[in-house]
């Protein structure tokens, strides 16, 4: 006999995930309409992200002579296995089924598949920009993935555990504390985010100039639903990023039991901390500039170093007992 | 979780200032630009400062604040100020020193942190107090200073060095032992800055006589026959 | 105490007024004169102390150690005080330095003596290292005076090795603080020597082993210990030769002083023997220097400078001191202080003869230095003098502590005492197959001798031969009260 309570745990990691994969287009829409306010234009309203994929669902699929399967279910699996990622991601509520899996090298592993067949969907047709956009997605994600696993290494030795609600759990019970390795962890993840979600200084979301693109020029070649795909899950890894600095680093208030009232305060305060972080990143994105590629190495090497270090000093200057 | 969490908020502000400290080092050996480099060194030396300053509040030593000013003046003004006029007399002061292989510094910095972890375990027993745990980090100063001057390569950028690496000495006499005897401190203070003033005579000799101030063309003097 | 303080003013009053003094002529006879007023107030310090004992406060110190040292450093000094005049007059006339230049020369002599004396004479630790710094500082501007690429790059070397060198002494004497505020109550006087050593039984063993190492290398590298002794033969080579006769034969020595409180110190503290050996500070002293002892010998031969030839001459023996140090015992310890005394005499005794043999030669390049004694014999006569007894000949001083030293290893480390007289034995080829045509070989045309001063060489080598016959009672008795200081026994 199934535990009814089980069933209803699993209807809401369910309700959970989705929740966040329709969310996800509202974030970047947040994202666009404080850029536009920062530059005294008139912002698209917040729903512009889902006409925009519906728009792009009703129309007709065109594929390129050369595109091979793997170029059709390419979305699917870059979809997939985003949409899985936002499973792992604690969302508003800790004590769900999910959280047994939801460990934070499965969410690098996910991500590493996911970038793993959107290059390889850029390459298949063999246009000079996907070919391009590929190298260089994949040399960012060589430089991004070691900082990350420094960073969720530095949070994991805090709480003895790689698991991400085992984590937010311990950084609840600690309490206000000033941390020299969560500082460091933290300015690190936002580093890695940018980098990894393609937004400026590393990538610029916003424009198709040949030389700069790099998400953008391995979807180029893609159309319709298989591109609504695509730009959905760029949306939700963004999405992620966001949510996993908000949990990660300011867990208050994210709901420890499963009864309405604290499910509703925890998205309330989710949603307030999402919005205060798009208007930074809006902020940030308007005060740099795009770097030049070959800085992007550079741009990550400091990810790594601060996550290292972050590291190094929890071991050095936190852990004695 | 333990000690660390118990600790008073000024206490856990040391601590993290310490470890920004080291993450300056880290900067210190990557920045590629010679002004970027000295502009580096005066943030860290006002985090010395401050950290200095915390650890007097803190543990209620007067003669600590007389340091923290100290340092302030020297590390994060004066010597950063006279430098930035020496490079840009000598027209460097945009000059790009970058790092030859970015990875293996990295790596060789982390051991170099780790190793000092290790070596640096018996003389935080002795120490008392919130700062037991900073003499390693000091220690990685010193060794990262270190570091800094062996792999960079025009003048300016290896004096900034040197100094850091004073930082880092500065730095262990206040985590270990709340500073030294004022008299030493002051001895200490003083040679640093006729270092500062000699350190910049020098550089005029080598741009006059090798006309760059690139190291590696200091090449004259060796034993093996040329 | 006044003799003290006037030992210590002397060359600091002689460094700020020759600073302004810009007439040549009286500015170097000013320096001699300055130099002699301090010679003559550190040997009635020296008497002083030696018939009442050790005497001083928190600030100053003065024991039979250091008040030899201070003697030896002020005698030393004069001397070459007295060798600066004809050379650097030389050296102006030939139009190598200018006013100026000579006006930095005479300020930054002085001033090193007086951060010599000031490190010899201090009670604190920190005070020592501070000095030791300031000899450097003060001597960095003197190995770019010839303002040639190639002393411009001895005195960047000279000034960043010996920087970082001693940048990690100051990190060990953070951790003797460290070490000694836990044993002494009163932490303002926990770095003063008399108190350290009062107390050294109480020092943390596992930090002061920590904190020996660091000093090691720290003060090791301006001893010029090998690998640390990169910028030594830079220094002495590109710099005016007095210059490099006062580093090599003072120098040298006070970084060996320090290394040896620092030593005794580390000795009281790891006598238990339970987190370190108890002989961890003297093992390193050994090795290091049996290691500077044989490379610097090996390196010899490979000169074609003849300052940098006795520049690894002066490793060579640093080295050999460094490890009668590390040996311990009062019949090692003894000899180590008679040969730095013997040594400091006689390399700077050598220095004067070089760097008069390279004016009349006009280059410090032996494959051009020829027939020295037919040009001018008091300079071949002399070089040829001096380098037989730093060769260690007898019957020189070199050969009688060489001798006790060898005797010490042969009773303690047996085995020892084969790479020791193998490296003498290279040693001594590696001066002599480039010495004999420079002394003897056929002089060029046109080479003409110099209107010199050979008063310091005949003095220092009539010392030493005097110590290699017959040491007098009064030297062996304050050898003695020293060995009996470092060691605990004396020898007599």
């Amino acid at each position: 006999m199934v535990d009814l309570v089980n069933v209803l745990e699993w209807v809401f990691a369910l309700l959970q995930m989705a929740l966040f994969v329709v969310a996800a287009p509202l974030f970047t829409a947040w994202i666009k309409r404080v850029k536009c306010w920062l530059q005294n234009r008139r912002s698209p309203p917040l729903s512009q992200p889902y006409r925009d994929l519906r728009r792009l669902f009703s129309k007709q699929v065109l594929l390129a002579h050369t595109a091979s399967p793997l170029f059709r279910t390419a979305p699917y699996l870059v979809f997939g296995t985003t949409v899985i990622a936002a499973a792992v991601v604690p969302l508003i509520a800790l004590e769900l089924p999910t959280a047994r899996i939801a460990d934070a090298i499965v969410l690098v592993g996910l991500f590493g598949l996911g970038r793993f067949f959107l290059a390889l969907a850029g390459l298949d047709v063999g246009t000079t920009f996907g070919g391009m956009g590929a190298s260089r997605e994949m040399t960012v994600g060589a430089l991004a993935e070691p900082a990350m696993l420094m960073v969720i290494f530095a949070l994991a030795m805090g709480a003895a555990s790689t698991n991400l609600s085992t984590v937010i759990h311990s950084m609840l019970a600690q309490g206000l504390a000033l941390r020299p390795s969560l500082l460091f962890a933290f300015l690190a993840l936002l580093l890695v985010g940018i980098a990894e979600t393609g937004r400026v200084p590393v990538d610029n979301p916003a424009t198709h100039l040949e030389l700069t693109m790099i998400h953008e020029a391995m979807i180029l070649e893609y159309t319709g639903r298989q591109l609504a795909l695509m730009e959905w899950a760029a949306q939700l890894k963004l999405m992620i990023y966001g949510v996993l600095v908000c949990n990660l680093f300011f867990p208050w208030g994210i709901a420890q039991t499963l009864d309405p009232a604290s499910l509703l305060i925890a998205g309330g305060l989710l949603s307030v901390k999402l919005i205060i972080l798009g208007a930074v990143l809006a902020v940030a994105e308007g005060l740099v500039a795009k770097m030049r590629f070959f800085k992007v190495p550079v741009f990550l090497a400091v990810a790594f170093t601060l996550a290292l270090v972050g590291m190094l000093s929890f071991v050095m200057l936190e852990s004695a007992s | 979780m333990n000690r660390y969490l118990e600790l008073q908020l000024v206490e856990q502000a040391i601590i993290t200032l310490a470890a920004m400290i080291l993450v300056t080092s880290f900067a210190l050996l990557g920045q590629s630009r010679v002004v970027a480099t000295i502009r580096t060194f005066a943030w860290q030396g006002w985090l010395l400062a401050l950290t200095t300053a915390l650890v007097a509040w803190d543990i209620g030593h007067p003669h600590l604040y007389l340091s923290a000013f100290l340092t302030a003046i020297l590390k994060g003004v004066l010597i950063p100020w006279l430098l930035t006029r020496q490079a840009r007399q000598l027209g460097i002061l945009r000059a790009v020193d970058s790092i030859v292989r970015p990875g293996i510094t990295l790596l060789i910095a982390g051991a170099l942190v780790v190793f000092c972890y290790g070596v640096a375990l018996p003389i935080g027993q002795l120490v008392e107090g919130v700062t037991r745990d900073v003499v390693a980090i000091s220690l990685a100063n010193v060794m990262l200073g270190m570091f800094m001057l062996v792999i960079r390569r025009t003048a300016v950028t290896q004096v900034v060095g040197f100094m850091a690496m004073e930082n880092g000495i500065f730095f262990a006499a206040v985590a270990a032992t709340q500073g030294m005897p004022m008299v030493v401190e002051l001895g200490v203070a003083f040679d640093v800055l006729v270092a500062v003033v000699l350190f910049g005579v020098i550089f005029f000799h080598i741009r006059d006589s090798i006309e760059s101030l690139d190291v590696d063309a200091l090449n004259r003097l060796s034993e093996v026959e040329k | 105490m006044i003799a003290l303080a006037l030992t210590l003013l002397f060359p600091l009053l002689g460094a700020i007024v020759l600073g302004w003094l810009a007439r040549p002529n009286a500015s170097s006879l000013l320096n001699i004169a300055v130099s002699a007023a301090g010679a003559i107030a550190s040997f009635v310090l020296a008497l002083n102390v030696l018939a009442s004992g050790p005497a001083g406060g928190k600030l100053f110190y003065i024991d039979p150690f250091n008040v030899y040292l201070i003697a030896l450093t002020a005698l030393v000094g004069f001397t070459t005080a007295i060798f600066s005049r004809p050379y650097m007059a030389h050296e102006l006339e030939q139009g190598r330095i200018g006013g100026g230049r000579l006006r930095l020369y005479h300020a930054s002599f002085q001033g090193f003596l007086f951060t010599m004396q000031l490190a010899l004479s201090t009670n604190n630790l920190g005070i020592l290292w501070v000095a030791l710094e300031g000899a450097t500082l003060a001597t960095v501007l003197l190995v770019s005076l010839y303002r040639t690429p190639e002393s411009v790059e001895a005195a960047w070397k000279y000034f960043i090795l010996c920087g970082v060198g001693i940048a990690q002494a100051l990190f060990g004497t953070v951790l003797l603080y460290l070490a000694a505020s836990q044993a002494i109550p009163d932490t303002d006087d926990a770095l003063l020597w008399t108190e350290l050593y009062k107390h050294a039984a109480e020092l943390e063993p596992s930090v002061m082993g920590i904190a020996f190492v660091f000093l090691m290398v720290g003060y090791g590298t301006k001893v010029g210990l090998v690998p640390l002794h990169n910028w030594l033969p830079d220094a002495h080579s590109e710099g005016p030769t007095p210059m490099s006769a006062v580093l090599s034969g003072l120098l040298l020595n006070v970084a060996l002083y320090a290394l040896v409180r620092v030593k005794m110190l580390v000795d009281g503290s790891l006598a238990e023997g339970t987190v370190h050996d108890p002989n961890l500070a003297g093992y390193l002293m050994m090795g290091f220097g049996m290691l500077s002892f044989i490379v610097a010998g090996l390196f010899l031969h490979r000169q074609r400078d003849i300052k940098r030839l006795f520049s690894y001459s002066s490793i060579e023996h640093m080295g050999l001191m460094s490890f009668a140090f590390g040996l311990g015992g009062p019949l090692a310890t003894f000899g180590a202080l008679l040969h730095m005394t013997v040594h400091s005499l006689t390399k700077s005794a050598i220095f004067v003869t070089v760097g008069h043999a390279c004016q009349i030669a006009g280059t410090q390049s032996m494959e051009q230095i020829r027939g020295l004694i037919s040009t001018q014999p008091n300079v071949g006569w002399g070089l040829l003098i001096g380098t037989v007894a730093i060769a260690g000949f007898p019957p020189f001083g070199v050969f009688t502590s060489e001798f006790l030293l060898l005797s010490a290893t042969m009773d303690a480390w047996p085995w020892l005492t084969i790479p020791l007289l193998v490296g003498i034995a290279v040693a001594f080829s590696g001066l002599f197959r480039h010495l004999q045509p420079m002394v003897f070989g056929i002089k060029p045309p046109g080479q003409e001798a110099l209107k010199i001063n050979m008063l310091p060489v005949y003095l220092h080598l009539f010392l030493v031969l005097w110590l290699g016959l017959a040491i007098p009672g009064f030297i062996a008795g304050w050898f003695d009260q020293v060995t009996q200081l470092i060691t605990g026994r004396g020898l007599l």
